[in-house]
């Protein structure tokens, strides 16, 4: 019996750990400027192409897995100052902007690296209880998943640069005329969620096919995710890629994985009749 | 009706607009007289995509709502017409798939529209969200290779895509080549026409008006959802539009023409264009379309890089589009020339004739 909840917990920590690791960088950029970074997914190309060729090297996976984190957010605090930062004030401009950036990015690569690489595969280890065998790097990446949610709430709450930050998302106004310099916030938190889309594509790379259209695997669960979430990363998106993992894994389980992703999107789409601002603005409310 | 072809949501007015666009419309119908059938058949491929552009035209530039899901629809219509000529059989019931197939795109339009639009979804989700359907449509038609799925005789084919529907035909007569350019010439007049009367009509005033300002437009008694739905649903229907007469044309339609990077080439020509105006859409388009014709026989990935340099370059330097920004300019430059107040999308058009003949 305990096999059978323990793969039940399996299955909801393998699609939970998807969502919030694919979603968390999206969440961060929309949640404090208002942004929807459209190359989210090419940052998470970044990140796993990174850690491929690094390990390829020689270097050791999770060395290669925070250098590349790293690399994108490093790149994320280049691409903000270039880019993004003309756009705070027309965020459906900055939309198309980092569409447009994501184009030149994945057919560059496609031009230039050709369609695949070589993989490194996942690592191995796996445990079983009962009569159920499991890998033993899904449960890392659940372990991940969570530290990336604990660091956030560590980041944002605990620190200075945290308050700062809430202050800015609050009212950039107001928080620059108190000496915050919002420049400097929003690049810096445009870097952390490049660097988490980064991690994401490190944490992931072991387990797929590199090619350079690889992040448009995981964009549709960033962006459902964030959707439901709101502007909020610890309140929202959080407790939505619990409900989405939910509906996911049930569906996932009986009718497979494509039927799981529309069933989340027909979910997303039924829920944003009811909530539009997403779960936080609800969990917001009620906290206050 | 015929007045509300002029008016304050549309460039170009007067006789000498008029006159360069009937040029046009001589110049783009005596074309095929004179051009090989490969070459007629190449424009009419381009004209394809027309609609799909107008109907973006109208949902974002007109109505402020940035679709990017027209490759959702034109991939619904697109099999859609596949699946309906394959089961009812060829012959003029291709006509009636047609329209079915668009009614279906309109449908699901209207489906997804609602949900959206009562619930208030506006402005970067609602680009989102129409982008998330649009690629779960690509992955879920990508996994259909298996003989399991198929619609009556109609093979999905996965990633293959589908095929072995017949062209739009009357009786015996197929609808291919000069013909085929001959009624997407007349669907484009039509649609061209009609959406300006839309435009510059009372609806389309308020249409532009909820872009303004929806709160306004609802305290001045409009119910701006069923506009903004209406806005939807037409714009999303010439997607389907485009995505039947695209099967049509080809006799295929694949996944590939509804996921990446396909759907970010409607908002690339509408953006370069010029989003608010649908005179600047056409030509831009069309520009844009023959210049990626061009690039792609020699490598596809490049012209995506020169298309996504052109947004990014649009939105940088040019956030009303370039061909607005150019046919403003050269309105000006004439006006001061001449001393007169002439139509401004005038040397637009002139440039369309060029390109034609």
């Amino acid at each position: 019996m305990s096999a059978e909840v323990f793969s039940v917990f399996y299955q909801f920590a393998d699609v939970f750990a998807f969502l919030i690791l694919s979603a968390a960088g999206l969440a961060i950029v929309f949640g404090m400027m208002g942004v929807i970074n459209m190359a989210h997914g090419e940052f998470i190309m970044c990140g796993a192409y990174v850690t491929v060729g690094l390990v390829n090297l020689g270097v050791p996976l999770a060395i290669a897995q925070i250098l590349a984190a790293l690399t994108a957010g490093l790149i994320g605090v280049a691409v903000e100052f270039l880019i993004v930062r003309r756009f705070y004030k027309r965020p459906l401009d900055s939309l198309l902007a980092t569409w447009g950036l994501s184009l030149i990015v994945t057919q560059s690569m496609l031009l230039i690296v050709g369609s695949a690489v070589r993989g490194i595969g996942t690592p191995e280890g796996s445990f079983a209880i009962g009569g159920y065998t499991f890998s033993t790097y899904r449960l890392v990446l659940f372990g991940c998943a969570v530290a990336v949610l604990g660091g956030l709430y560590i980041v944002f709450m605990k620190t200075r640069f945290g308050v700062i930050a809430r202050a800015t998302m609050q009212n950039a106004a107001m928080a620059k005329a108190l000496g915050a310099r919002t420049g400097r916030i929003y690049s810096i938190s445009f870097g952390i969620g490049t660097g988490l889309a980064g991690l994401c594509g490190a944490l992931y790379a072991p387990t797929m096919t590199l090619i350079p259209t690889m992040g448009a695997t995981f964009v549709v669960e960033s962006f459902v995710t964030v959707v439901i979430g709101g502007a909020n990363v610890l309140l929202g998106t959080a407790p939505a890629a619990v409900f989405l993992a939910m509906i996911r894994m049930a569906l996932n389980a009986s009718y497979g994985q494509i039927i799981g992703q529309i069933g989340m999107l027909v979910a997303v789409i039924l829920i944003i009749r009811v909530l539009p601002e997403g779960l936080s603005s609800v969990l917001v409310r009620r906290g206050r | 009706m015929f007045k509300l072809l002029e008016g304050p949501q549309t460039l170009g007015r007067g006789k000498i607009f008029w006159s360069c666009f009937l040029a046009v419309l001589a110049g783009a119908l005596t074309y095929p007289l004179f051009a090989d059938s490969y070459d007629v058949g190449n424009f009419a491929y381009f004209l394809i995509w027309i609609f799909m552009a107008l109907g973006l035209c109208l949902m974002w530039g007109y109505g402020g709502m940035l679709s990017f899901g027209q490759t959702l629809f034109f991939g619904i219509a697109g099999y859609g017409y596949g699946v309906l000529a394959i089961n009812m059989g060829g012959g003029t019931a291709t006509i009636a798939a047609l329209a079915l197939s668009v009614v279906l795109a309109m449908v699901a339009a209207g489906i997804l529209g609602y949900f959206m639009i009562w619930g208030g979804i506006n402005g970067i989700f609602f680009g989102i969200v129409t982008l998330s359907a649009t690629l779960v449509l690509a992955f879920f038609l990508g996994q259909t290779a298996g003989p399991e799925w198929h619609i009556g005789p109609a093979r999905l084919n996965g990633f293959n895509g589908m095929k072995g529907m017949d062209p739009l035909a009357v009786g015996d007569f197929y609808i291919e080549g000069s013909a085929l350019y001959y009624v997407m010439i007349a669907l484009i007049v039509i649609v061209y026409l009609a959406l300006r009367m839309l435009v510059n009509s009372g609806i389309g005033n308020v249409i532009v008006a909820t872009r303004e300002n929806p709160q306004r437009a609802e305290m001045l008694g409009y119910d701006v959802r069923k506009y903004q739905l209406l806005t939807f649903v037409i714009g999303s229907g010439l997607a389907g539009l485009s995505g039947a007469l695209y099967t049509s044309w080809g006799q295929f339609i694949t996944p590939s023409s509804i996921g990446l990077p396909a759907a970010a080439m409607p908002i690339v020509w509408v953006a370069f264009s010029g989003r608010s105006d649908l005179t600047a859409t056409l030509v831009g388009s069309f520009l844009l379309l023959f210049g990626f014709q061009t690039i792609t026989v020699y490598s596809q990935q490049a012209a995506l890089v020169l298309m996504g340099a052109l947004l990014l370059a649009t939105v940088m330097l040019a956030p009303q589009g370039f061909v607005l920004g150019i046919g403003k300019l050269a309105a000006d430059w004439w006006s001061g020339r001449r001393r007169r107040d002439d139509s401004p999308v005038m040397a637009e058009a002139g440039r369309l004739q060029s390109e034609e003949s």
